[in-house]
C-alpha cells in the first residue's frame, strides 16, 4: 500500500476558556492517500473546520493542539516553527472556505491578489505570474477571463468569487487541498458546478481533497472516503460506498438517513433523536451514548477506540469489538 | 467620478451659504456696528448718516448680497478693537496656526497610527496594554489640564522648553512667517503640539486599534493566511490597508478639530494665532473678526471634507461606481 499524503494520528485540539478546557479535538486519526477526495461529514460543531484549521497551523489562540501528530509526506508538520508552516500554507496545503462573498480582499483586484499568491511561493516575475493567473482563472470557468482578471472581487456573483477562491488556493499546485464547506453559501444552482471544477482540477494535477462537508449528497457523488465525526471524535472511516450502503456504526446509519436520494428506500430515513452534546459536557464512555438505541453496558463506561476492520474500514463502536460485542444483550 | 466631484462641490458651497448666513446675522444684529465705530459723543444724526452710507438700512437680503460678495473677494470689514482690515489681520495670524496644527495633526496621526496598529497585532503584549491604560489618560484630560501640566513640569520644573510665545520667526516671501526655521522656533512648537495633538492621536489610536482588530478577524485576513502570504503582506498590505478605509474619514475631520480646538492651546500657550485673536474679538464683541473667522473654520472643514471624500473614492473601489455595470 502506497503512504499516506496527509497522516494525522491522535490529533487533541484544545481552547482554554475561563470555564475550565473544552477539548474540541479528542484523538482524532486518518489519512489521506495521494490524489484522494476524503470526505468529511459530521454535524456543526463536530470539528471539521479546526480539523482543517490544526492542518495547515491555523488554530486561532488560545486554541492550540494539545497532542498528537500530523504528518505531510511523513514529515512532522505540526510542530514546525511558524514561518516553516507558512512556507506550506497555499505552497503545499491549499485552503478554500465557505464564504466567496468575504474571502476575497475588496480593495484588491482579482489579478493581484492571485500574481501576489503565486510570486509569494513561486519564483517568477510578474508577468509570468499574471500569464499563469489568467489560465488558471480560464481554467476554474471565468468567462474572458483576461479581461475579468482586473476586476474587483465584487464585480463577480458568489459563484463566479468561489472559481476565484479555488483558483487562489490552487495556484501554487498544492499536494492537498481542504475545502471547508465550499458551496454551503452558495445558491444551489451553481453547488454542484463548483464541486465539479474542484474535484476536476485537483483530478487533473494529481491533488488530493479533505472535502469538509455536512451534505451527505455531495459526499456520495464526489468522495472516495468518508470520515465521519462525531463531538470531535472520528466515529467511522471508510470507503464512501460501503458506509453509505452498510454504516458500522449507529451515528454514521443515522446520518445516511438523511441523504434524500431516490435510491434510497424510506425506511433507511431514520432520524437520530436528541442533539450532539456541548464540548463541556461529553458523557463518559461513547460520546454518542444518550443517543444511541444500541447502547449497552461498555458504552457507558469506557471511550471505544477506532478499530481497523476488513475492506479498509473503521469505526469506533462497542458493537464491533469481538470481545465486548459479547456482552450484547441481543442480537 | 466627475459627477461626484461637482455634487461634492456643490454640496460644499451650499454648505459655506448657510455659514456665511450665520455669520451674516452675527454681524449685523450682534451689537450694534455703529456703536463700535464711533464714539459715545457722536450725534443720533451722524449716527444715521454713517448707517445710510455703510448700507445698513438696505433691505437685508441686498445686504448678506453684499456681504457674500465682499466675503468671496476676502472682505470682511474693519476689525472695531484693531481698526485693521480683518483679512490682514487673521492672515498674519494664519502661519502660526497653520504651522501649530500641522505638526500636531501629523504628530497624532503619525503616532496614532503606529500605536493603533501595534497595539492591534500584540493584542495581549504587556506594552500594549501599558498603551492603551495610558490613552484612556490622553482621552479623558481636557487639554488646558494637559497643557498646563505639560508647562508645569517642562517649563517650570525643568526648564528644558519654553511656554510662551513662538519664539523666533522668519519671513517666507510677503504672506508667511516660520517659526520651524529658527532653533527657538521649533522649541517653542514642541509643548502646544503635544497638548493639541494628544487627545486626537490616543483618538485616532484608539480607532486604528478598533478597526485593525475588526478587520484582522475577517475572513478574507484568515484565506490570506492560508494561502501562505507573509505576516508583513498579511498585516500591512491587507489588514491595514482595509483599516485605513474608515480612518480616513474620522483622521481627516480630527485635522479640522485640531484647528478648531486650537483655540485652548493657543491661550493656554499665549501662542500667536488665529485662535487667540478670536478668543480676544469674543471678549471685545468684535464682531467682524468673529464673522470671519466662522466662516474661515467652516471653509477649512469644508476643503478637508473635500480631500476625505476623493481620498476614500481612491481606496475603497467599492464606491466606484461607474463599473458596477459589469456585475453580475
Ligand atoms: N475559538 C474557539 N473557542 C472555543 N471553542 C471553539 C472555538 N472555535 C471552535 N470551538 C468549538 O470547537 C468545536 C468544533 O468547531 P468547528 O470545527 O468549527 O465545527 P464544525 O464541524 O461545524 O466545523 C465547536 O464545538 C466549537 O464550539
Ligand atoms: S459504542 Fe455503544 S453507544 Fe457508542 S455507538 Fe456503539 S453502541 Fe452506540
Ligand atoms: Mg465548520
Amino acid at each position: 500500500m502506497a503512504d499516506p499524503l496527509l497522516s494525522v494520528r491522535d490529533l487533541v485540539v484544545e481552547f482554554p476558556t475561563r470555564r475550565g478546557t473544552l477539548r474540541a479535538l479528542d484523538r482524532v486519526s486518518f489519512d489521506i492517500m495521494p490524489g484522494e477526495v476524503l470526505g468529511m461529514v459530521g454535524e456543526s460543531g463536530a470539528g471539521k473546520s479546526i480539523t482543517g484549521a490544526a492542518i495547515i497551523g491555523l488554530i486561532e489562540p488560545p486554541g492550540r493542539i494539545a497532542g498528537g501528530e500530523i504528518r505531510l509526506k511523513g514529515e512532522r508538520i505540526d510542530t514546525l516553527r511558524p514561518e516553516a508552516l507558512r512556507r506550506i500554507r497555499g505552497k503545499r496545503i491549499g485552503m478554500v472556505f465557505q464564504d466567496p462573498l468575504t474571502s476575497l480582499n475588496p480593495l484588491y483586484t482579482v489579478a493581484q491578489q492571485l500574481i501576489e499568491t503565486i510570486r509569494t511561493h513561486i519564483d517568477c516575475s510578474e508577468a509570468e505570474a499574471r500569464k499563469r493567473a489568467v489560465a488558471l482563472l480560464d481554467r476554474v470557468g471565468i468567462p474572458a477571463a483576461a479581461r475579468r482578471i482586473d476586476d474587483y472581487p465584487h464585480h463577480f456573483s458568489g459563484g463566479m468569487r468561489q472559481r476565484v477562491v479555488i483558483a487562489l488556493a490552487l495556484c501554487a499546485e498544492p499536494e492537498l487541498v481542504i475545502a471547508d464547506e465550499p458551496t454551503t453559501a452558495l445558491d444551489v444552482s451553481v453547488q454542484s458546478q463548483i464541486i465539479e471544477v474542484l474535484k476536476d482540477i485537483c483530478a487533473e494535477r494529481g491533488a488530493a481533497v479533505m472535502l469538509i462537508t455536512h451534505d451527505m449528497g455531495v459526499i456520495a457523488e464526489t468522495a472516495d472516503r468518508v470520515a465521519v465525526l462525531y463531538a470531535g471524535r472520528v466515529a467511522e472511516i471508510g470507503p464512501v460506498r460501503e458506509v453509505i450502503t452498510e454504516a458500522l456504526h449507529p451515528y454514521t446509519r443515522g446520518l445516511m438517513g438523511s441523504i434524500p436520494t431516490l435510491t434510497q428506500e424510506s425506511d433507511r430515513l431514520v432520524q437520530i433523536p436528541g442533539a450532539m452534546p456541548r464540548l463541556n459536557a461529553i458523557p463518559q464512555g461513547c460520546a454518542f451514548n444518550p443517543r444511541c438505541d444500541r447502547a449497552f453496558a461498555p458504552c457507558f463506561t469506557d471511550r471505544p477506540e477506532l478499530l481497523a476492520l476488513a475492506g479498509g474500514r473503521q469505526v469506533a463502536c462497542w458493537l464491533h469489538d469481538t470481545a465486548k460485542a459479547q456482552e450484547v444483550p441481543h442480537g | 467620478m466627475i459627477a461626484f466631484i461637482i455634487r461634492r462641490l456643490l454640496q460644499s458651497v451650499i454648505v459655506m451659504i448657510a455659514v456665511a448666513a450665520v455669520s451674516f446675522t452675527l454681524f449685523r444684529f450682534v451689537g450694534d456696528p455703529i456703536n463700535s465705530m464711533v464714539g459715545q459723543e457722536t450725534s443720533i444724526a451722524d449716527r444715521q448718516a454713517l448707517r445710510d452710507s455703510l448700507g445698513l438700512n438696505d433691505p437685508i437680503v441686498l445686504q448678506f448680497g453684499r456681504f457674500l460678495g465682499n466675503a468671496l473677494q476676502g472682505e470682511f470689514g474693519i476689525s472695531y478693537r484693531l481698526q485693521m482690515p480683518v483679512t490682514e489681520l487673521i492672515l498674519q495670524r494664519l502661519p502660526a496656526t497653520v504651522e501649530l496644527a500641522l505638526v500636531s495633526g501629523l504628530l497624532a496621526f503619525v503616532l496614532g497610527l503606529s500605536l493603533g496598529v501595534y497595539t492591534a497585532l500584540r493584542r495581549r503584549g504587556v506594552l500594549s496594554n501599558i498603551i492603551m491604560t495610558a490613552s484612556l489618560i490622553g482621552v479623558s484630560l481636557p487639554t488646558f489640564l494637559i497643557g498646563v501640566l505639560l508647562i508645569w513640569v517642562f517649563a517650570v520644573e525643568l526648564r528644558w522648553l519654553p511656554s510662551n510665545g513662538r519664539g523666533e520667526v522668519v519671513a517666507l516671501g510677503d504672506c508667511w512667517s516660520t517659526g520651524l526655521l529658527t532653533h527657538s522656533g521649533r522649541l517653542a512648537l514642541i509643548l502646544p503640539a503635544i497638548t493639541l495633538g494628544l487627545y486626537q492621536m490616543t483618538l485616532i489610536m484608539r480607532l486604528v486599534r478598533a478597526e485593525m482588530l475588526e478587520v484582522l478577524r475577517a475572513d478574507y485576513i484568515k484565506f490570506a493566511r492560508a494561502r501562505g502570504l507573509s505576516a508583513r503582506a498579511v498585516n500591512f498590505g491587507h489588514a491595514l490597508k482595509n483599516t485605513l478605509v474608515p480612518v480616513i474619514t474620522i483622521t481627516g475631520l480630527q485635522l479640522g478639530s485640531i484647528i478648531a480646538f486650537a483655540i485652548i492651546t493657543e491661550t493656554v500657550f499665549n501662542w500667536p494665532g488665529v485662535g487667540a485673536l478670536f478668543i480676544n474679538s469674543v471678549r471685545f464683541v468684535d464682531v467682524p473678526v468673529m464673522a470671519a473667522y466662522l466662516m474661515m473654520i467652516a471653509l477649512i472643514f469644508v476643503v478637508i471634507n473635500l480631500i476625505v471624500d476623493l481620498l476614500y473614492y481612491a481606496v475603497d473601489p467599492r464606491l466606484r461606481v461607474d463599473r458596477a455595470g459589469k456585475a453580475h
